[in-house]
């Protein structure tokens, strides 16, 4: 059996105030955020607003500024704060003992998805 | 449920011998859950305690001070051997518990000493966490936990010499103060960029860092430990991972704990991180509690003594049956920290992070050292960072404990309890200063006192910015601006008018005070800047922070270490993104020159990575489209290897010199055009400006090379070099002014560094040299150029001066291996084939 979280390193592989990214295959690319105060969150490396690449924006607090057009897009709820409006999808992240987990099942595409895909 | 966990049965037979109850751990959570049980139903168990240190249990918080010489081993002691001897407590100390055998319902210690139980007790506590490092077992090399390690860095500190911790989170701050107190030289070796990053936010750490400096401890952040290094067969210094090598005597390991779980697994009792209990401290095994540090409670562990306490409560009313305090158990804890280094008041509570209806509430004191930070979410405090001045943390505590509405006293929160709950009047922020004398100082660095501050607005001062100017009142350090704003609506009413634009939602400061105050109070990094500024954020926005660290980098030449996590992608990946999250590359082309070196390099990147479009930009080079991040660093050695060097197409900086082929060709051409603008792209690039900044040199007044619409222009004529400053194109198209004519190539080339470094030195951050002309005036730019006959030559010297850190080219550092991270994923998640399924 697949274990329910997917540990993808250390935490010191991230910057605070920095993300990275992690291609899924068959899935959405995910971007994991460690903020300058020490968390870590991950979305979807898609802004709601053109699909602008999130993880390469500027961290501040617990929002991104995406770097096409300056959308600030919550860390927490990935939904986009101020005026506009949009989500994108969250990831649930764990940090235990130095590494950081992502939940399996949010990760990987899941079967409907990928049946749609096919179709 | 467990039948014995019903509260309303009468109490069992006494009848019966007391039941065994063995606990293993004579730690904090082991005692005091026999307290607790003691304090309910003394008979009801027959117990014994096994202690893996051969000593009565003492108050292992309390090892700091110890180590520190602040107290004595005596004077933490939590229990005599008395105590155990009184209550008929048997402790058998200096023997652990080696094996756990619940068929058996037996303990065997290490001594082979086996002990019955009918209940077990778990409080094992937890383990320091050693990184596996070279030489992490040489003698000499310590953990924090017990009474045995603070007697090895007593010890060692009598030989003096030096002493490396590792780790910068409470326990290891508290270890270095400590030794640093007995005289030895400590360095504190840090992984993450702040102290304490788990309790502090980034403004907190800084200051504490600062703190800890000025007292002589050596902060090493963002230090990675490769090895540690053995000299005579003991401990002799730390070597990192960037190759620096610390001495030591001593090698602290304070990296963290982790709950000791291992006589629990070995015993078939279920953990995860930590021992699994429930609500009643129970584990899998219903004969089998687990206190302390040791357990995991809804997916929580514990590393500080509060949760214990109430763990303990939970678990003796479980034991003797009762609910003295009508509670259903353990409910989990939200924790507050105090740092135990004397003079130094840290104090960090709750969830600080934030959140989407997260609000913060900053206060900032700059001239006594005070940062204070409270979290709000739905009007009830979430979270609290307190540096400086901790007297209000357990109050702010209590009321985040208690999920208290604060709507009505929110104004003056952050003041503390006193401001807060004092007269109702005090309250509202403009009835306190409107009780203020009219002797009240208002702005203590400039000593203004309120009576001043009104006169001032009276006088005609309408807006903080004028009273700023008109009587210095929150023109330095602006904490007293809202002091200020209150007396102006006091004293105007309606009439009070908006000030000067903040620089952002973070502060009160425009861009010129900001850049003033960072000159006057010298100010070096971002932190520092916000926290004696103001800031009303923790780590300000996607506006400030890329601003200040222009600021920063301009205001400090070879001082100021660019920050990556304040850039731009482009700026930080050096390329341009594009709608498809890929990446355009320009390298620079001199002038616009290129040769066939250049372009066979350039034709060669295009197909070795499939790059579908390139296209000849407006500033006469080549770009190239649609680069991955990942074979960036690779497109580059490319470049590289051809001779050609970073383009800054994507930065707040130097963009292109553009030529036309002047004298050498041109039969109008009145001056060598060409090679002027290659020497003044030589001399210019690299540069980071407000914004992005392009020149062009005519050969003739014809203006091929379209100079009249650059931010610096040179229109050569017969006579000499026309000088014009301020076009763009754009959105709003703006003529260049004219800014003189000078003889020669080389006063072509000061008055082009000059105009530069003003721009550099005045305009705001993301403000093109066009808006600021017109903004303060073509007049002023030429006083500030020629008024004094040595302001071209200074500004000159100030620009060729930054330039000697600038002009090494970025691509060149990555293409060798710089920041590989910026250009790689983490991994790639490859689902197993069953997940498809």
């Amino acid at each position: 059996m697949q274990a329910k979280w997917l540990d993808i390193g250390p935490v010191t592989q991230i910057e605070p105030g920095m993300a990275a990214t992690l291609p899924v295959i068959g899935g959405d690319e995910i971007a994991v955020f460690h903020t300058m105060r020490g968390e870590f969150y991950a979305l979807v490396n898609k802004c709601p607003h053109k699909q602008g690449p999130l993880s390469q924006g500027i961290v501040h607090g617990d929002s991104v500024t995406c770097p096409l057009h300056n959308w600030k897009i919550s860390l927490r709820s990935g939904e986009a704060l101020g005026d506009d409006e949009g989500c994108v999808p969250t990831i649930p992240v764990k940090v235990d003992a130095g590494r950081i987990y992502l939940l399996r099942e949010a990760v990987v595409p899941a079967k409907a998805a990928l049946q749609a895909e096919a179709a | 449920m467990n039948a014995q966990t019903s509260f309303d049965k009468a109490q069992p037979l006494r009848e019966r011998l007391p039941e065994k109850l063995v606990v293993i751990g004579n730690g904090m959570a082991g005692c005091r859950a026999v307290e607790e049980i003691l304090a309910r139903d003394p008979g009801r168990f027959a117990v014994t305690i096994f202690g893996a240190e051969p000593r009565v249990n003492y108050n292992r918080i309390m090892l700091s001070p110890v180590l520190a010489g602040e107290k004595t081993f005596d004077e933490i002691v939590i229990n005599t051997a008395e105590w155990y001897a009184e209550n008929g407590v048997e402790l058998i100390a200096g023997d652990p518990v080696d094996h756990i055998d619940r068929e058996r319902k037996t303990v065997v210690s290490r001594s082979g000493r086996v002990e019955p139980y009918d209940r077990l007790l778990i409080a094992t506590g937890s383990d320091p966490f050693i990184i596996p490092v070279p030489g992490r077992d040489l003698p000499g090399v310590v953990t924090f936990r017990d009474l045995d390690d603070v007697d090895k860095m007593l010890a060692a500190a009598e030989q003096g010499g030096d002493a490396v911790v590792i780790g910068g989170g409470l326990l290891g701050l508290e270890a270095a103060h400590g030794l640093s107190l007995r005289g030895m030289k400590v360095t504190v070796i840090h992984l993450m960029p702040t102290l304490m990053e788990r309790q502090l936010d980034e403004a907190a750490g800084w200051l504490l860092k600062q703190e800890l400096e000025r007292r002589g401890q050596t902060i090493l952040t963002g230090a990675d430990t490769a090895e540690i290094v053995a000299k005579d067969g003991h401990v002799g210094g730390v070597r990192l991972k960037d190759g620096r090598q610390i001495p030591a005597d001593i090698v602290v390991m304070a990296v963290g704990i982790r709950p000791a779980t291992m006589l629990a697994k070995t015993g078939g009792i279920e953990c995860e991180r930590g021992i699994l209990v429930d609500d009643h401290m129970v584990t899998s095994d219903p004969d089998v509690l687990a206190v302390g540090e040791c357990v995991q409670h809804r997916g929580q562990c514990y590393g500080l003594v509060a949760p214990l306490w109430e763990m303990c409560r939970a678990l003796a009313d479980h034991l003797t049956e009762q609910k003295l305090d009508g509670s259903g158990g353990y409910q989990g804890s939200v924790t507050a920290t105090k740092l135990k280094v004397s003079g130094i008041d840290v104090f960090s509570a709750g969830d600080f992070s934030g959140g989407d209806d997260g609000e913060d509430i900053v206060m900032r004191d700059a001239a006594r050292g005070v940062y204070k930070r409270l979290v709000l979410r739905n009007n009830r405090i979430i979270g609290a960072v307190l540096y400086g001045d901790t007297a209000d943390g357990n109050w702010y505590f209590d009321l985040l404990k208690k999920e208290e509405d604060v709507s009505d006293i929110r104004e003056g929160l952050i003041f503390g309890q006193a401001f807060a709950l004092g007269a109702g009047a005090l309250a509202d922020p403009n009835a306190a200063v409107a009780a203020l004398s009219d002797d009240a100082e208002i702005c203590g660095c400039n000593g203004v006192t309120k009576g001043k501050v009104v006169q001032c607005i009276l006088g005609g001062a309408a807006s903080l910015d004028a009273v700023r100017s008109g009587c210095k009142a929150s023109a330095s350090c602006g904490s007293c601006t809202g002091l200020v704003e209150s007396l102006l609506a006091l004293t105007l009413g309606d009439e009070v008018q908006a000030g000067a634009k903040t620089m952002c939602k973070c502060t009160s400061f425009g861009h010129d005070d900001v850049r003033r105050l960072i000159l006057e109070k010298e100010l070096r990094a971002i932190p520092q800047v916000m926290q004696e500024l103001h800031w009303t954020t923790p780590d300000g926005c996607a506006s400030c922070r890329p601003a200040l660290n222009y600021y920063l980098l301009c205001a400090w030449p070879g001082e100021y270490e660019d920050d990556q996590k304040s850039r731009f992608v482009n700026e930080r990946l050096h390329a341009n993104i594009q709608k498809d999250g890929t990446y355009s590359v320009v390298p620079r082309m001199w002038g616009g020159l290129t040769n066939p070196r250049e372009l066979r390099a350039i034709a060669d990147v295009v197909e070795k990575y499939d790059a579908p479009m390139v296209k000849v930009t407006g500033g006469q080079r080549l770009d190239i489209f649609g680069i991955r991040k990942e074979d960036l660093p690779a497109v580059w050695a490319d470049l590289n290897a051809a001779g050609m060097v970073s383009g800054h197409a994507y930065g707040k900086s130097l963009r292109t010199v553009k030529t036309c082929v002047g004298s050498e060709w041109c039969r109008f051409g009145t001056q060598d055009s060409t090679g002027l603008g290659v020497t003044i792209e030589r001399m210019t690039w690299g540069s980071w400006m407000p914004h992005k900044f392009k020149i062009a040199v005519s050969g003739c007044p014809r203006n091929c090379a379209e100079a009249t619409i650059k931010d610096f222009g040179i229109v050569c004529v017969d006579s000499g070099y026309e000088l014009h400053v301020g076009g763009n194109g754009g959105i709003k198209v703006r003529a260049t002014d004219f800014l003189c004519k000078v003889a020669t190539e080389e006063e072509a080339l000061e008055h082009c560094a000059a105009f530069i470094q003003l721009y550099r030195e005045q305009a705001h951050y993301l403000e093109r040299t066009a808006p600021w002309i017109e903004r303060v005036g073509l007049d002023h730019v030429k006083r500030a150029m020629f008024d004094d006959p040595e302001a071209v030559k200074r500004l000159a010297a100030r620009f060729r001066y930054s330039q000697t850190f600038m002009q090494d080219d970025p691509w060149a550092k990555r293409a060798a291996g710089d920041r590989s991270d910026l250009h790689s994923h983490l991994a790639t998640v490859v689902p197993a084939p069953t997940e498809y399924a």
